[in-house]
């Protein structure tokens, strides 16, 4: 079986969140940048495919040089090789179009891609480029198993969650339970230094559609200081959630 | 054309967000100077759209969809925003609906913008205002393609009434093997309980619960308020809650009119989760937790003490109110 993981280069989800250039971009300034945590959740479930079933495992981002070194830990991480596509990543439909280009030359029987990245909040790439693939897709992805060209997948629902059963070639948008928390692998020695010798292919992108742009970044309203209710007169609470907040 | 709206219903009734949807499609129509059509799968009383501004419902009836398929669902979306000649779809952002749309785009070369908090900046250009950076920030995105696809991020826009006539018309669509190609086998549904997509109350529990067996009286909470229950990510983490219940960055947003943070600090992914809240509680025993600063009303106490008195509290309201 081979494997591609899709990788965003986000944030860290500590970041404080500022915009720059009159409010047109994201401030790039002082900000670690790490693995999409919903990719990290598929990367990791990729290892396990490769461990117990000897898949290959490729990763691939679209974006510039400075994405390297995230895409460098997946390496560490584990995955055999990688892919980045010399692209700035528009717009959710761009970069989709450009991973279709590479799973199309990489011949990929699994896909897997985070439900959405925490940045921009997309969470249109992996359902886009399985449609444009024509290959099979499962989003909210909270569980995988293959058997063959058979898979098994749970999605989370609202309120619960279902089983699906559909075959290779799949795309899934993964989260956390595809994994646990606990399972992520944080890259040791021996796995960075091997990650110099792997192979990150850079390849040009091709003519793609940009149907979105974001014209202007804005951060929430200040907020007014906390009110406070004594522990010993629970009573004000509901009184003020009902006649101030009205929303009892 | 028209403004295509896909309203979502569950064993034959409408959901709560189908009428914020169409309500949403109503506005967008009237800045455009056109109307409203929806697309309802297996509803039992689709002219119930009127209410809302949908003047004509597109009424799917096979039994084929009476389980969601994703991509079933948005080829037949995809043939009816042809056959409306529709330039801009309404959809929600409930689970299932994030799952067609990214299909419904590809299908349509639709720019889809999802999250989107607030009726349209401008029509021209489309101009929508939605969450970014998991609620740390919001953009202003334009869509520039023919077809336009905006996901209403749940209770953001609210339910308004405009009433018209809808007129209800059988639509066929011609659905392909391949539409099924991923099949469902089981559903696993927490049945007579308020999700959190659709509460407009969640209480939420954190570490500072200490463990799953003092769930009880955040779930009495839950109950008496009529809200979900939800939690902090390392709750879910520890196992002690299911990760459906997880809110925040990497977990469920929250759009709720009332959120209840009992024992929870306050990490920056979390309160990014929540923001979108309307109202924000929080009761925990350390005035130092970052909470207290994201909060509009708060209680510093011991959770074990604070909440059974707000359970008895709003027992004595409840009976006042009634």
């Amino acid at each position: 079986m081979k494997i591609l993981v899709c990788i965003s280069n986000v944030p860290d989800t500590t970041s404080k969140i500022n915009f720059t250039e009159g409010d047109t971009k994201f401030d790039t300034n002082g900000v670690q940048f790490v693995i999409n945590p919903n990719d990290e959740f598929g990367l990791t479930r990729a290892m396990w495919f490769k461990e117990k079933q000897g898949a290959t495992v490729h990763v691939a981002t679209v974006g510039g040089a400075q994405t390297e070194p995230t895409i460098r830990k997946a390496l560490a991480i584990g995955a055999d090789e990688a892919i980045r596509v010399n692209a700035e990543p528009k717009d959710g439909f761009y970069v989709a179009q450009q991973l279709a280009e590479v799973i199309k030359n990489g011949g990929y029987d699994l896909v897997i891609a985070g439900r959405e990245s925490i940045d921009y909040n997309g969470g249109m790439v992996p359902g886009i480029l399985a449609t444009l693939l024509d290959m099979n897709f499962v989003n909210m992805c909270i569980g995988l198993e293959v058997d063959g060209t058979s898979a098994t997948a749970i999605r989370e629902i609202d309120g619960g969650k279902e089983k699906l059963s559909t075959s290779l070639p799949l795309v899934i948008g993964g989260q956390k339970g595809l994994v646990e928390e606990s399972d992520l692998k944080i890259p040791n020695m021996r796995g960075i230094m091997m990650a110099r010798q792997k192979a990150l292919n850079v390849v040009e992108p091709v003519e793609a559609s940009q149907p979105t742009q974001d014209q202007k970044f804005d951060k929430p309203a200040a907020k007014g200081p906390v009110k406070l209710v004594d522990a010993g007169n629970v009573g004000e609470l509901v009184e003020l959630l009902h006649n101030e907040a009205k929303v009892i | 054309m028209s403004v295509l709206v896909y309203t979502e219903s569950l064993k034959g009734k409408f959901k709560k967000n189908a009428f914020e949807v169409a309500s949403y499609a109503h506005k967008v129509a009237q800045d455009l100077g056109t109307t409203v059509t929806a697309v309802s799968f297996n509803a039992e009383d689709a002219a119930a759209l009127g209410t809302y501004g949908v003047s004509k419902v597109l009424k799917v009836s096979n039994d084929s969809l009476a389980t969601f398929s994703a991509k079933a669902y948005a080829d037949v979306l995809a043939q009816a925003v042809k056959a409306e000649d529709a330039k801009v779809v309404i959809l929600s952002s409930t689970a299932d609906t994030k799952y067609l749309a990214p299909i419904l785009a590809a299908k349509l070369g639709a720019g889809y913008a999802p999250n989107v908090v607030a009726a349209p900046d401008s029509t021209s250009p489309f101009v929508v205002k939605r969450t970014a950076f998991s609620n740390k920030g919001f953009a202003h995105t334009e869509i520039s393609s023919d077809i336009k696809i905006v996901g209403v991020s749940n209770n953001a826009y609210g339910v308004t009434e405009n009433a018209v006539s809808a007129s209800v018309e059988e639509f066929n669509p011609t659905l392909a093997d391949g539409d099924f190609a991923v099949k469902s086998v089981e559903v696993d549904r927490v049945a007579g309980k308020v999700t959190i997509a659709d509460a407009d109350i969640v209480v939420s529990g954190g570490r500072g619960l200490k463990g799953p067996e003092n769930w009880g009286m955040v779930e009495e909470l839950a109950e008496i308020l009529g809200a979900a229950t939800a939690c902090s990510k390392p709750v879910s983490d520890l196992g002690w809650r299911p990760h459906s219940e997880h809110v925040g960055q990497t977990g469920k947003p929250v759009a709720s009119n009332l959120y209840i943070a009992i024992g929870i600090s306050g990490a920056i992914q979390h309160l990014a989760g929540v923001s979108a809240s309307k109202v924000k509680v929080v009761i925990n025993n350390d005035p130092e937790a970052p909470f207290f600063k994201a909060a509009d009303y708060g209680i510093v106490g011991d959770a074990f003490e604070v909440v059974p008195e707000l359970i008895e509290k709003l027992k004595e309201f409840k009976a006042q109110n009634a």
